[in-house]
C-alpha cells in the first residue's frame, strides 16, 4: 500500500511540473469554471425566481446540489478526464503492453498517472458553496452529519470514477468510443439539479439507469444533515458495487486485448 | 487575365461538389462517432424534464405543449449548428497539415466549411430518428410546421450556423500566435450557453437580462429558429437584420486578422 502512496506523489508531483508550463491556462480556467457557476445559479434563478421550487428543494438545499456537481466536476478534470482519456491512445499504439509489464495493478496506473491542476478552481469554488450554502440552510456541522457526507461524497466520487473508467475500458474493442465519455458528460449535466424536480420517468432514469441521483442528490441530503438510513445504505452498496463491476471489468476486457494490429 | 463570370461560376460549382462530396465520404466513415456527438446534445431534453415538471403549477405563460416543442426545436437547430472549427484548426496547425493546404489554390476557409457541412448531412438521418423517438414518447407534442415557417427555419438555422462559425473561426486565428488557443473557446461558450436560449426559452427570462441578451449575437443562433420551428412569433425581419449586422462586424476582423496571422505564420517548429 505504502508503495502505491509513494508513486502516486512521484506521478503527480512530475505531471504537476509539466502543466505549470501553461500557466495563463489557470487564469482561462479560473474564469472559465467561475463564470459556469455563475450561469447555473442564473439558470435556479429562474426557477425560484416565480416562486416555484425544484421538486421541494429550498434555494439554498438547491445550491448545495450545484456545489456538489461543481465539486465532481472539477475532480473530473484533474483526475479522470486527463488519466482515462489515455487509454483509448495506449490501445491504439500498443503501449498497453508496456503499462501492463509494470510492477503495479494496471487498473490503478491508468486511472492515477497524472494529475491536472486545471480542475482544482472547480474542486475550491464547489467547495465554497457547499460549505456557504449549507451554512445558510442551517445546517448543523454535527460529527454525525459530517461522518455521512463525507461517506457520501466519497461514494459519489467512487460512482462517477467506476462509470467514466467502464466507459474509457470499453475502448480496449471500440477505439472510436471516446466520443461516449461525451456523451455521459453531457447526461450528468443533469446533477446540476435536485433529482426530485424531474417527472417520473427521467427520476427512474436517473436513479438507476444513469445514477445521478447518487452522485449529488444524496450527497447534498447527507450535508443538509437530512440523509436517511436507507438511501445512506443504497449510496454505499451503489458504490462498492459500481467498483466491484469497474474493477470486473477491466479484467474481462483484458482478456480480449491482444496488443495493437494483432 | 479574368476568365468571363459564368466560366468562374462553373469552376466553382465543380470545386464545391468536390469539396462536399469527398468530405461527406469522410464523414460517413466516422458515423459512429458523429451519432455519439449527436446524442451528447441531451441538453435541451434535460433542461425539458425540469421546465415541464415545474410547469404542473402552472404560471409560466406557456404551456407544456409550448415548451416541448421549443425545447426540441431547440435540439434540432442546435445539432445543426455545432461548430468545431477551431479544434481542428488547432491540430491542422500543431501537425503542421496547415501548410500543404495553404498551399493549394483554394481559401482554406472552404475546406473548414465543406467538413461542417457534411458533419450536419451526416447527422441528418439520426437527428430524424431522434425527433420521430420523441414523438413517440409524447404523441400530443406532434406538430408539422407549415412550409413557409419551415422555409424559414431552414435560413434562419443556415444563417445562426454562418454567424457561430464566422465568430469561432475570428477566434481561431489567435492559433496563430499560440499554441492552447482552444482554450479561449471554452470562453466564448459560456455566453453561449447560457444566453442563447439552449437551457430555457429567453422568453422565460427576466425582462432586463432578456434585453441585454438580445444585444448579443447569441439569442440568434438557438432561440431565434428554434421559435421559428416551434411555430411561435418572432419579428423576421430585425432577427435577420441582427444576423447580418453581427456578420457584417466580425468579418473585416476575421478577415484582417487571417491576413495579420498568414504573415506571421511559419509553420510549427520553424
Amino acid at each position: 500500500m505504502g508503495r502505491y502512496f509513494s508513486t502516486l506523489r512521484i506521478f503527480w508531483i512530475a505531471s504537476l511540473t509539466a502543466e505549470l508550463e501553461y500557466q495563463a491556462n489557470f487564469l482561462i480556467e479560473l474564469v472559465a469554471t467561475a463564470g459556469n457557476l455563475v450561469g447555473s445559479i442564473f439558470v435556479l434563478s429562474l426557477f425560484y425566481g416565480r416562486g416555484q421550487s425544484l421538486g421541494g428543494w429550498s434555494w439554498e438545499g438547491a445550491l448545495v446540489v450545484l456545489g456538489v456537481y461543481t465539486l465532481l466536476e472539477g475532480v473530473t478534470s484533474t483526475l479522470l478526464q486527463p488519466n482515462l482519456s489515455t487509454i483509448v491512445a495506449h490501445v491504439r499504439t500498443g503501449s498497453l503492453d508496456f503499462v501492463l509489464l509494470k510492477p503495479i495493478d494496471s487498473q490503478f496506473w491508468l486511472s492515477a498517472r497524472t494529475f491536472s491542476p486545471w480542475g482544482l478552481p472547480g474542486i475550491a469554488l464547489g467547495a465554497g458553496l457547499i460549505g456557504y450554502a449549507a451554512w445558510k440552510a442551517g445546517a448543523s456541522p454535527a460529527p454525525l452529519t459530517l461522518l455521512a457526507a463525507a461517506l457520501m461524497l466519497v461514494a459519489s466520487l467512487l460512482i462517477l470514477y467506476s462509470l467514466w473508467f467502464v466507459l474509457a475500458a470499453s475502448s480496449i474493442w471500440f477505439v472510436k468510443i471516446w466520443n461516449a465519455t461525451e456523451v455521459l458528460r453531457s447526461v450528468l449535466v443533469a446533477g446540476r439539479f435536485p433529482v426530485s424536480a424531474f417527472p417520473a420517468g427521467l427520476r427512474a432514469f436517473f436513479t438507476f439507469v444513469v445514477p445521478v441521483a447518487f452522485l449529488t442528490t444524496v450527497p447534498a441530503e447527507a450535508i443538509l444533515g437530512r440523509a436517511s438510513g436507507p438511501w445512506l445504505l443504497a449510496g454505499g452498496i451503489v458504490a462498492a458495487g459500481s467498483l466491484a463491476v469497474s474493477r470486473w471489468f477491466w479484467q474481462f476486457a483484458l482478456r480480449f486485448y491482444t496488443s495493437a494490429s494483432s | 487575365m479574368r476568365r468571363p463570370l459564368a466560366q468562374r461560376l462553373a469552376h466553382a460549382r465543380r470545386i464545391a461538389a468536390v469539396l462536399l462530396s469527398s468530405q461527406y465520404a469522410y464523414m460517413l466513415e466516422y458515423r459512429a462517432e458523429i451519432v455519439l456527438w449527436a446524442l451528447s446534445g441531451v441538453l435541451p431534453f434535460i433542461m425539458l424534464g425540469l421546465w415541464s415538471a415545474v410547469d404542473a403549477g402552472g404560471g409560466l405563460g406557456m404551456s407544456s405543449l409550448q415548451l416541448a416543442r421549443y425545447f426540441l426545436a431547440a435540439f434540432v437547430v442546435r445539432q445543426f449548428t455545432i461548430v468545431w472549427v477551431m479544434y481542428t484548426f488547432e491540430e491542422d496547425n500543431l501537425s503542421g497539415r496547415l501548410s500543404p493546404y495553404l498551399l493549394q489554390p483554394l481559401p482554406l476557409v472552404w475546406r473548414y466549411v465543406a467538413a461542417h457541412l457534411s458533419e450536419q448531412a451526416t447527422r441528418l438521418p439520426f437527428v430524424v430518428m431522434l425527433v420521430g423517438l420523441f414523438f413517440l414518447l409524447y404523441p400530443a407534442a406532434f406538430w408539422w410546421p407549415s412550409f413557409s415557417s419551415l422555409l424559414l427555419t431552414v435560413l434562419a438555422t443556415l444563417s445562426a450556423f454562418a454567424l457561430r462559425f464566422l465568430m469561432q473561426f475570428t477566434l481561431t486565428m489567435v492559433c496563430f500566435w499560440s499554441e492552447k488557443a482552444s482554450a479561449l473557446e471554452r470562453l466564448l461558450y459560456l455566453p453561449y450557453l447560457y444566453l442563447s436560449g439552449l437551457v430555457a426559452p429567453l422568453a422565460l427570462y427576466p425582462e432586463a437580462v432578456r434585453n441585454v441578451a438580445f444585444w448579443t449575437p447569441f439569442p440568434y443562433m438557438i432561440d431565434v429558429p428554434a421559435r421559428i420551428l416551434a411555430g411561435e412569433p418572432v419579428p423576421i425581419g430585425p432577427s435577420f437584420a441582427a444576423m447580418a449586422a453581427w456578420a457584417a462586424l466580425l468579418l473585416p476582423i476575421n478577415l484582417l486578422l487571417w491576413r495579420r496571422g498568414l504573415r506571421h505564420y511559419s509553420a510549427m517548429g520553424a
